[in-house]
């Protein structure tokens, strides 16, 4: 078999792949529905405001609730929770200006 | 039409000739490569699928928050403020939420605990998170056991734990009947953690959130909006930050691309020579380093993603999640839903196939134009 063929049927077989990737990623977003539903419905329910994402630390499992005193809770030289001390942005309302600067 | 489709093949059947003749180097550089394109397009998954499962979860999540501050600190709410905001015009309804974290020195893990509007069970039930489940072992029956603000123990019975399905809201979650929370935490009846406001109209929750922040001065709101919002900054900068990492080693490629394709062989050059020697041109020459690079950037690039996507949806991210789980004791184990369009795809291909095939363009402009007399006769 000629190695160009040989090629070809390698790329046809990793685009195949690909489609069908995208077929099963469409496959479980339709059946991911009902699951999401129930999510939904749930945070409705109890009023939750934050994914549970960040379980490390009492003040980073709300990040949305978090305030300015958010940081150095256990102790000013204790080390960041890691990894959402050293990769979270502040919350947007946080990062509003308080009073003009000059 | 046949005849020009005919000459690429017989270009390309050289072409993977010569490659196959450095095997060692060309499947380095195709191992290198396919671990470049694997791990961006496993961020680029994870941070696209995480993102937009959160906004479709959270689009239920409170329209306003009101929670109090006391000299900077966030403090208990006074129920009674309800009475004055559910007189503000454009307020359907309003309601207090008792929550709040209970640190658990067996698990060395915080739950969080919160008091539904209607609590169906025993005043001494409990509902746990999956993940409680889990790292306690407990199951429907068992007792835990709370110590309360006064030092006294307060023992409440697992009735139910929530489904395994909803771990990314509920896995450190415990539902608790307002009794026993109240008992445990100490809280009088007249407060509570924060309030809750539904408008009619969303368009008027600005109006309505400037009113609430005038009548209670010592109050803080948060609307829906930034919550959505901080989320989304959260996996954007998230993603952002590891394809800024990842961004060294895909530098750090181009140069070892750039240096194999430059750093020409004494058996390439003379190859190369040889080549035009017996008659082939420049052009031609060019056109088998394009079949070159296009072999090695595509195959690696379609196996990259295949694999991302394997890694991401498959294995619930195996090589992410201990970085992710980091200090966390209770941690969700949750599936992603694989949530990708072709503009994720197409994303990647202008981040790792464009920079490659212009990194080669000039050395491979260079190798074609050897003089073959003086590369045969070195």
């Amino acid at each position: 078999m000629r190695k160009s063929n040989l090629f070809l049927f390698y790329l046809a077989s990793n685009l195949t792949l690909l489609l069908l990737l995208f077929a099963h990623a469409s496959f479980q977003e339709l059946h991911a529905v009902p699951l999401l539903r129930e999510n939904i419905e749930l945070v409705k329910r109890l009023m939750l405001s934050d994914l549970c994402l960040f379980t490390e630390a009492s003040y980073t499992r709300h990040l949305t609730q978090a305030d300015l005193h958010t940081p150095f809770q256990e102790h000013p030289v204790c080390l960041e929770h890691f990894p959402s001390g050293s990769i979270l942005m502040p919350p947007e309302m946080l990062k509003r200006p308080y009073g003009k600067i000059d | 039409m046949g005849k020009l489709i005919e000459r690429q093949r017989n270009v390309l059947d050289f072409t993977l000739s010569s490659l196959l003749r450095r095997k060692g180097k060309n499947a380095s550089l195709f191992l290198v490569y396919t671990l470049v394109v694997f791990m961006l397009a496993s961020v680029i998954f994870f941070t696209h699928a995480i993102k937009r499962e959160a906004s479709i979860i959270l689009q239920e999540a409170p329209e306003m928050i009101i929670q109090r501050s006391v000299a900077g600190r966030r403090d208990l709410i006074p129920v009674g403020y309800l009475d004055e905001i559910r007189r503000i015009r454009g307020v359907t309804s309003a309601s207090s939420r008792l929550w709040g974290y209970y640190y658990d020195p067996v698990a060395g893990a915080n739950y969080t605990l919160m008091v539904p509007d209607k609590f169906e069970y025993e005043p001494d039930s409990i509902i746990i998170g999956a993940g409680i489940s889990r790292t306690r072992l407990l199951y429907q029956g068992d007792d835990l056991e709370f110590r309360a603000f006064d030092g006294s123990m307060l023992v409440l019975q697992v009735q139910d734990i929530f489904p395994a399905a909803s771990e990314l809201v509920s896995s450190d979650l415990m539902l608790i009947s307002e009794d026993a929370f109240r008992g445990l935490f100490g809280i009088a009846k007249e407060y509570a953690t924060d309030l809750v406001v539904r408008t009619g109209n969303p368009r008027e929750l600005a109006t309505i959130a400037l009113k609430i922040s005038k009548q209670l001065p010592d109050t803080r709101i948060i609307l829906r909006e930034e919550i959505l919002r901080t989320y989304d900054s959260i996996f954007n900068w998230r993603g952002g930050m590891m394809v800024f990492l990842l961004a060294g080693a895909l530098l750090a490629f181009l140069i070892f691309a750039w240096d194999r394709t430059s750093g020409l062989s004494q058996e390439e050059k003379r190859e190369t020579g040889i080549l035009k020697a017996i008659g082939w041109e420049t052009s031609d020459i060019i056109l088998m380093k394009f079949w070159e690079g296009l072999v090695i950037s595509l195959s690696a690039f379609l196996a990259g993603i295949v694999l991302a996507y394997c890694h991401i949806f498959f294995t619930h991210s195996m090589l992410f999640a201990p970085v992710l789980k980091g200090w966390a004791i209770l941690y969700p184990e949750f599936k992603l839903i694989p949530f990708i369009d072709p503009s994720q795809v197409a994303t990647l291909f202008f981040l790792t196939v464009v920079p490659y095939t212009v990194v080669t363009i000039i050395p491979s402009w260079a190798a074609a134009t050897i003089d073959p007399d003086t590369v045969m006769r070195t």
